[in-house]
């Protein structure tokens, strides 16, 4: 399991009103809410946003509500990993859960810039900035979680069983 | 070492003796929960996936309160997708327009929650339920639709920060102005991953309707969960409504924290949240001049009977400032028969308010009460994120009922003891 893309960079407390707003939410559509994801904070992350790009934030990123349309927005737009300093809970498990990659690494959060290219190894944590050439230690996950991102989420996981 | 509260029901909840903090575990879940926007999406995700059963029909509530009375074609698909998978499957606890109300304000005033109950809920506030002594904590759509399909979900075992309340609150000092002045404190991740644990002499002088605010707000602070000790005034509360066994549990003397934070109530004053974080707090007194254009005053987390009278024992024979828009939500149908027969509506209307049928609307800047550009709006609700209720531009001030009426009469944001 891998990820290598270019990285569109926010800050600290980046809530799931700004990743995808309640107005949007009278719809399930996965591509429906890829095209206003982050909208009230960056008009032009949906123009600039590739397959395979990686998102980088600060601490509590996805605080606020439990609308799972904010990683399903997030994994929709294009983007393969989201690293941030910290996760808010929620918004942690239900990118877990629906299969999105995300890391924790406050030294990623710190020196990855808007724009760097980033690769990044799953089984070991390992985050390489291609870009810097740096790299910085995340710490892997689990096998337990590990289990629900390759079957694709969480519902596939217990199906498998 | 012992351990916590919240440790000793998820322990018991997975058939361990123990559990560490760290801990990745499965539990048996008391109650699934989900609403008109998540709801949803747990359909999508439990039908793609091949489910055709769920665990337990008496332990799945669905409550359509966000886009409900339906604002528009497509919240009315939403709505109705929910409504055709609780018939399919029988769903005993389905609430739609007339027996509705605010999910948080609704499980609790039906019994639906007892205490030592595992319940998870797609919807953040679902920690509400803390109040009562129970492990209650929000998730996603996947997490309920995985609930629904096998009872169970999955937790890392949280550790806890201790409060330890004593004292007691001053006149016009609600539960809202108590966890606005612990986040104000704490941050909005002070509690990350964590558990709230509120004990001490100090619980006996908070209402049931004030322990349901503070832990409704505990993921504010980005807790796992807010839960109190259970005391006489939980045990009534629950015995009148609960017609199942339950069981209690207290945490072990030797129980470990992380954190013990002592929280004298006598000293917190009418505390109101500034744009655009919960823990951006002042004191209502402190903020100076701050006009605003529009006042809410309901949700989960102060739309409850004790915030009515609160809002009404001020604006009982005033009228609201010229100007000023103030929305009325009573959080659940008993909430507003109660009000209607205690006069509290009467006073509302009287005095130039909206009152409205339950909804989520405005919080989540869904319907009823959505800002224009630059309009400035006293919310009892509990998020002041940017654009959260409307124009991207506009801001929003979080406050107590008492605070939230005060600043209706005024036109800019007052203590309530001013009046």
């Amino acid at each position: 399991m891998d990820a290598q893309g270019r990285v569109h960079k926010y800050g600290n407390n980046i809530d799931t009103d700004v990743i995808i707003p309640a107005r949007y939410l009278n719809t399930a559509d996965h591509g429906e809410l890829a095209k206003h994801c982050m909208e009230d904070i960056d008009t032009e992350f949906v123009n600039k946003v590739s397959q395979g790009d990686i998102m980088v934030g600060g601490a509590n990123f996805g605080c606020g509500s439990s609308r799972e349309h904010a990683p399903i927005a997030i994994k929709a737009s294009g983007i393969d990993c989201v690293i941030a300093k910290s996760f808010a809970r929620i918004f942690y498990r239900n990118a877990i859960n629906i299969g999105l990659a995300i890391l924790e690494c406050p030294e990623a959060s710190e020196k990855i810039d808007d724009g760097d290219i980033v690769k990044i190894d799953f089984d070991t944590g390992i985050i390489y900035n291609e870009t810097k050439a740096e790299q910085y230690q995340a710490q892997p996950f689990p096998d337990f979680i590990k289990d629900i991102i390759k079957s694709n989420g969480l519902l596939n996981s217990i199906k498998n069983k | 070492m012992g351990m916590t509260m919240t440790q000793k029901i998820l322990a018991a909840g997975a058939g361990l003796e123990k559990v560490v903090p760290g801990q990745l575990i499965k539990t048996k879940l008391s109650l699934v929960l989900g609403n008109d926007i998540t709801t949803p999406v747990a359909i999508n995700e439990f039908e793609k996936n091949g489910f055709d059963g769920v665990f337990d029909k008496s332990k799945i509530a669905m409550v359509m309160d966000h886009f409900v009375p339906n604002k528009d074609i497509k919240a009315a698909q939403q709505t109705q997708q929910c409504r055709c998978f609780a018939c399919k499957y029988d769903i005993d606890n389905y609430y739609d327009v007339g027996d509705m109300g605010i999910e948080h304000a609704l499980l609790p005033e039906k019994g639906l929650v007892a205490p030592g109950d595992i319940v998870i809920g797609a919807d953040s506030h679902t920690c509400t339920y803390g109040a009562l002594g129970a492990f209650s904590t929000g998730v996603g759509s996947t997490d309920m639709a995985a609930g629904m399909a096998t009872g169970e979900a999955w937790f890392k075992v949280p550790e806890a920060i201790k409060f330890n309340l004593t004292g007691k609150l001053k006149p016009m000092v609600s539960g809202k102005d108590v966890i606005l002045f612990i986040i104000g404190k704490i941050g909005v991740d002070g509690a990350l991953y964590k558990s709230m644990e509120f004990t001490g002499e100090g619980v006996s002088q908070l209402s049931i309707d004030d322990r349901l605010c503070i832990s409704n707000m505990a993921i504010e602070a980005g807790a796992k969960n807010g839960i109190f000790e259970v005391d006489e005034q939980t045990l009534a509360y629950v015995n009148e409504r609960v017609n199942r066994p339950f069981k209690v549990y207290k945490a072990d003397d030797d129980a470990e924290y992380e954190r013990v934070i002592n929280l004298d109530l006598g000293v917190i004053e009418p505390t109101v949240a500034c744009p655009h974080l919960p823990e951006n707090t002042k004191d209502a007194s402190a903020l100076g001049d701050v006009r605003i254009d529009q006042v809410v005053i309901g949700s989960c987390t102060n739309g409850r009977i004790s915030d009515l009278k609160a809002a009404a024992d001020i604006l009982r024979g005033k009228h609201i400032a010229k100007g000023i828009r103030c929305i009325v939500i009573p959080a659940t149908q008993k909430i507003y028969k109660e009000a209607i027969k205690e006069g509290y509506i009467d006073v509302f209307i009287d005095a130039g308010c909206a009152v409205s049928t339950p909804t989520c609307g405005p919080c989540l800047g869904g319907y009823m009460g959505i800002l224009a550009e630059n309009e400035v709006a006293v919310a009892t609700t509990n998020r002041n994120f940017l654009g959260r209720m409307g124009h991207i531009t506009s801001k929003i001030y979080l406050a107590s009922p008492a605070t939230a009426a005060a600043s209706a009469l005024t036109g800019v944001i007052t203590d309530p003891r001013s009046i």
